[in-house]
């Protein structure tokens, strides 16, 4: 089970954070910070995952974005890998070549599209296509009902 | 879709403000617009309220304001407001608020709605932030919905279902039915869905476990579906077909498995196949092996299949990318302890990635080599641990020296070899290694005998270049203290002789107790190992004597008093100075015992107690076994003394000794010292034959300790020779007998021998003793036995 998605930027700024733990605000705030410092301090050519308290933190670096996901003992480090890639390619079919602007100014469908691919700290639906397909259709469905 | 422009206008605002003073200013502003927006009734822009809120929050700044706002619009008709009320709940509402329950009701309205995407909004607040209470209300919908018709409801009501199991155990049985039934779905969503429902369900109960394991054809067959599948554009990565079901299938595999013969067996040939024929030039691909890999070497899989295993872990130890030799690490390491031979194999690749430059590679590599040392490679490993050490990151270290001082110890293959190591770790990160080593490394220095000479010289070299590692300096300082005659020799067999004169040695250890470096237990070392010299060089006495008396005025309390001692040893106890100084015995290391005389033998060589000062002085005679030293050790670390009571106890001419046995009884009684060992105490004739009589006397010591003397007389016509006695006590009580005056008895009482045993009655039984005698007369042995019932001097119940 994946414990929370975290997405900052180069210089340490928020620009989404998805937690599947009940966690206290300063709890949240503590992770957050050591995360960046953890994630922004390592060198160029080194792994990709960290050990941090009892969970293994994996994390990819697209453009100016990182994505940091703390995972479970029993959990597929090289799968979580690939979700989060599986992630940046469903933003990017969505906001067509998504950059970090995109996640800023629209950051509430960029939760909405993470919330058609995971759930529960799970992975909810493995095609592509599907996920997509649902984000356009509630989006439709907004729209129509929008006075 | 209309982009929402007041929020896109206040990202812009926010972001353009130059400094946190100006951005502070504009989010204040906004928020105060904001909750004078929530207070008045229903307008349009509810929804974009509440999304600046959202941003405000992620930004950091506090917005629990907000929480009523969005059980408002969770209510609202309108999916737009729904949308961002349920996404404002998971971000500000968790399960710890007292707003989360007002929700309940909202939730269960719209599961039941008629639209998909509102009861998708339900099923995901509630998998996110759902307490223990909304699940349990919400089950039983949630049961109703993973049988419903709609694939999109059903995957979603599943992992809904994974996240109630979690937090409500018992309410797993509820989806029991349901999940079995799931997994004849065609839509991998679901499929999904449904395999992480039952791997959470048989996890938690083992009797759900044993239910699921008849499943294993069914998911070996969807499995099998995904492998020889053709190409599928929707679910393909890389070439691989769904990894993401292929990897939990394979988890659930693992768990439905574990210890079952059958299960394993119905799932070995698949298994065989996905580790054959998954390609492995990418992630994706190596992600599945790697869960095929842990699965195989989890299960009772057969053991052509376990080496196929290994060697994907193999190949991974040699690919390029360092995410997959990091992850190969971390297997190996699982089954360094069933499969050692196999990962042993690979011993080589591990110890290369010492030199990785990912410090996360590095750890794995250092845990992973530690754990492969054996007798066979311990020299090579050794060796390459050593050089990892001198440049290992800080974070390494103390796990590296604590590692290599395990592993030395375990399979060192010569004493000098261990030493050497030693010294090595701590000359390159003395810094980092525990505290025990200091007296560790003395006590097997002291072990080492033949390996004095070469061990003073090494270390006084060693002293000579770097007084920093206050570890090192210490055993230098003691070694030097010990063996400087040895080092001032001049010569050694195993290094190069260098001329060593008493001016050097006392420079040196003038340096160490000069130096600010050095600690202040360090300098107790130096002082003491000074003091130590005074009887083993012959020139500079003078220069010792000033050295100790300036410290005699030091601000450090435990290096004064220690000054001022021997300052004392100098000017009246001279006498006895060679007797004091003399040096160490071997000292019996017992990991075990706890009795006194243990600990305070081993607090003989640790510092920073005063009583170490006081022990020192007190040197065991040489030639006497270790119980002696116990008993002296016992009696003399108990009694706290002032300092001119144990100088006392060094005029008893350590020779003979059971005069020794006999002084210690005296001292404690604080009598002046006397030779004659028997002290007036009713005694008793135990034993009577053949004109041997042999008597017992006792003399309570202390609450728990007896000091009992057996006297023996031969009074018949022929001599007795090869007298020898010995005694047994009951279980709980501990003796120790010192060597008898004699072993033989001439004719007619000539002379007569005696023999102390010390008792220790911690617990308080009864006291008997059964004596054997055995001597031997006119060429013939002779034995006996007698057993005493009650000591006398005591009372009949053999304890006061």
């Amino acid at each position: 089970m994946i414990h929370f998605l975290l997405l900052f930027s180069r210089q340490g700024k928020l620009r989404l954070q998805k937690w599947f733990t009940p966690l206290s605000e300063l709890e949240k705030k503590k992770v957050i910070r050591d995360m960046t410092l953890m994630v922004l301090a390592r060198p160029p050519r080194t792994s990709n995952f960290l050990q941090w308290r009892d969970l293994k933190i994996v994390y990819k670096r697209y453009a100016s974005l990182y994505f940091c996901t703390g995972l479970e003992e029993k959990d597929n480090e090289l799968l979580a890998l690939e979700m989060i890639h599986r992630y940046v390619e469903l933003l990017d079919k969505y906001f067509g070549n998504v950059c970090e602007l995109d996640i800023i100014f629209n950051f509430e469908k960029a939760y909405f599209i993470l919330d058609e691919f995971l759930m529960g700290g799970e992975i909810l639906e493995t095609s592509k296509f599907a996920v997509g397909g649902s984000v356009e259709e509630a989006d439709t469905l907004q729209e129509v009902q929008e006075p | 879709m209309s982009p929402s422009v007041p929020l896109q206008e206040m990202i812009r605002a926010i972001r353009s403000a130059r400094t946190q003073c100006e951005e502070r200013g504009v989010i204040q502003r906004e928020c105060a617009a904001i909750r004078a927006q929530f207070r008045q009734s229903d307008n349009g822009g509810r929804s974009h309220n509440l999304a600046k809120l959202l941003y405000v929050h992620m930004l950091g700044y506090p917005a629990h304001f907000g929480q009523m706002e969005c059980v408002r619009m969770i209510a609202s008709p309108r999916y737009s407001e729904k949308r961002v009320g349920y996404l404002g709940a998971m971000m500000l509402l968790d399960e710890k608020q007292d707003a989360s329950l007002l929700i309940t009701n909202s939730i269960k309205n719209d599961l039941s709605h008629s639209n998909q995407y509102v009861q998708s909004l339900a099923l995901c607040t509630l998998a996110c932030m759902g307490s223990a209470e909304m699940c349990r209300d919400l089950a039983p919908e949630i049961d109703r919905l993973l049988q419903s018709s709609n694939s999109y409801i059903k995957k979603k009501a599943a992992l809904c279902a994974v996240h109630i199991v979690r937090k409500v155990q018992d309410l797993g049985e509820l989806f029991v039915p349901a999940a079995r039934s799931l997994l004849s779905e065609k839509n991998h969503g679901v499929l999904h869905g449904a395999v992480v429902l039952i791997t959470q369900l048989c996890e938690r109960n083992p009797e759900t476990l044993k239910r699921f394991r008849k499943t294993v054809p069914d998911l070996v067959q969807i499995m099998k579906g995904l492998i020889i599948s053709g190409y599928s554009p929707e679910h393909d990565v890389s070439g691989i077909s769904d990894p993401f079901l292929q990897v939990r299938i394979l988890r659930l595999l693992r768990i439905l498995g574990r210890n079952s013969e059958s299960a394993s067996d119905a799932m070995n040939d698949l298994l065989a196949q996905v580790a054959t024929n998954t390609d492995s030039t990418k992630t994706v691909g190596n992600a599945v092996l790697y869960e095929t890999v842990l699965t195989v070497l989890d299960i009772k899989s057969e053991s052509g299949l376990r080496v196929l295993a290994v060697n994907i872990l193999g190949r991974f130890l040699l690919n390029s990318d360092r995410n997959i030799r990091y992850i190969a690490m971390t297997s190996l390491q699982k089954i360094v302890g069933t499969d050692h031979n196999a990962v042993q194999r690979h011993r080589g690749t591990i110890v290369d990635c010492l030199k990785d430059q990912d410090a996360s590679v590095k750890r794995r590599a250092l845990e992973l080599s530690l754990a492969l040392v054996s007798a066979s490679n311990i020299r090579s490993m050794i060796k390459e641990l050593l050089l990892f050490l001198s440049s290992c990151p800080p974070e390494l270290k103390a796990q590296a020296t604590s590692g290599i001082f395990i592993a030395a110890e375990r399979y060192a293959p010569s004493k000098r070899w261990h030493i050497d190591t030693i010294l090595h770790v701590l000359t390159t990160a003395g810094g980092d290694v525990r505290d025990e080593t200091v007296p560790n490394l003395i006590h097997l220095i002291t072990n080492a005998s033949e390996l004095h000479c070469y061990t003073v010289h090494k270390l006084y070299r060693a002293l000579l270049t770097d007084i920093s590692q206050q570890s090192l300096v210490q055993v230098a300082c003691w070694c030097i203290g010990e063996y400087g005659d040895l080092l001032l020799k001049g010569e050694c067999q195993e290094t190069e002789p260098v001329q060593v004169s008493e001016d050097d040695v006392l420079d040196a250890l003038e340096t160490v107790l000069q130096s600010h470096m050095s600690s202040s237990a360090t300098r107790g070392f130096a002082l003491t190992a000074t003091m130590k010299l005074s009887t083993r060089i012959t020139d500079n006495v003078d220069r010792i004597r000033s050295i100790v008396s300036i410290y005699g005025s030091c601000i450090d309390v435990e290096l004064q008093q220690r000054a001022v001692e021997y300052n004392a040893l100098f000017k009246k106890y001279d006498h006895m100075r060679a007797a004091v100084l003399e040096r160490m015995p071997l000292i019996e290391k017992n990991n075990s015992g706890n009795t006194n005389g243990e600990a305070t033998r081993e607090t003989l060589t640790e510092t920073n107690s005063s009583k170490v000062a006081q022990e020192e002085r007190v040197p065991p005679p040489p030639q006497q076994p270790a119980k002696q030293t116990y008993d002296l050790l016992d009696l003399l670390g108990g009694a706290s003394e002032p300092l001119q009571q144990s100088p006392a106890a060094q005029t008893l001419p350590i020779i003979t000794s059971s005069s020794a046995g006999g002084d210690l009884l005296d001292l404690l009684g604080g009598l002046e010292p006397t030779p004659a060992p028997v002290t007036p105490a009713p005694s008793a004739t135990v034993y009577e034959k053949d004109g041997v009589t042999l008597t017992l006397s006792c003399e309570q010591q202390s609450d728990s300790s007896l000091a009992v003397t057996l006297t023996a007389t031969n009074a018949s016509q022929s001599d007795i020779s090869g007298f020898t006695l010995q005694a047994a006590v009951p279980k709980s009580v501990q003796l120790n007998m010192n060597a008898p005056s004699r072993d033989s008895l001439p004719a007619q009482g000539a002379a007569q021998l005696t023999q102390l045993v010390m008792l220790n009655n911690p617990n308080k039984v009864n006291l008997k003793m059964r004596i054997r005698i055995s001597y031997t007369r006119q060429g013939s042995a002779f034995q006996d036995m007698v057993q005493v019932d009650s000591l006398p001097g005591l009372g009949a119940a053999g304890h006061t």
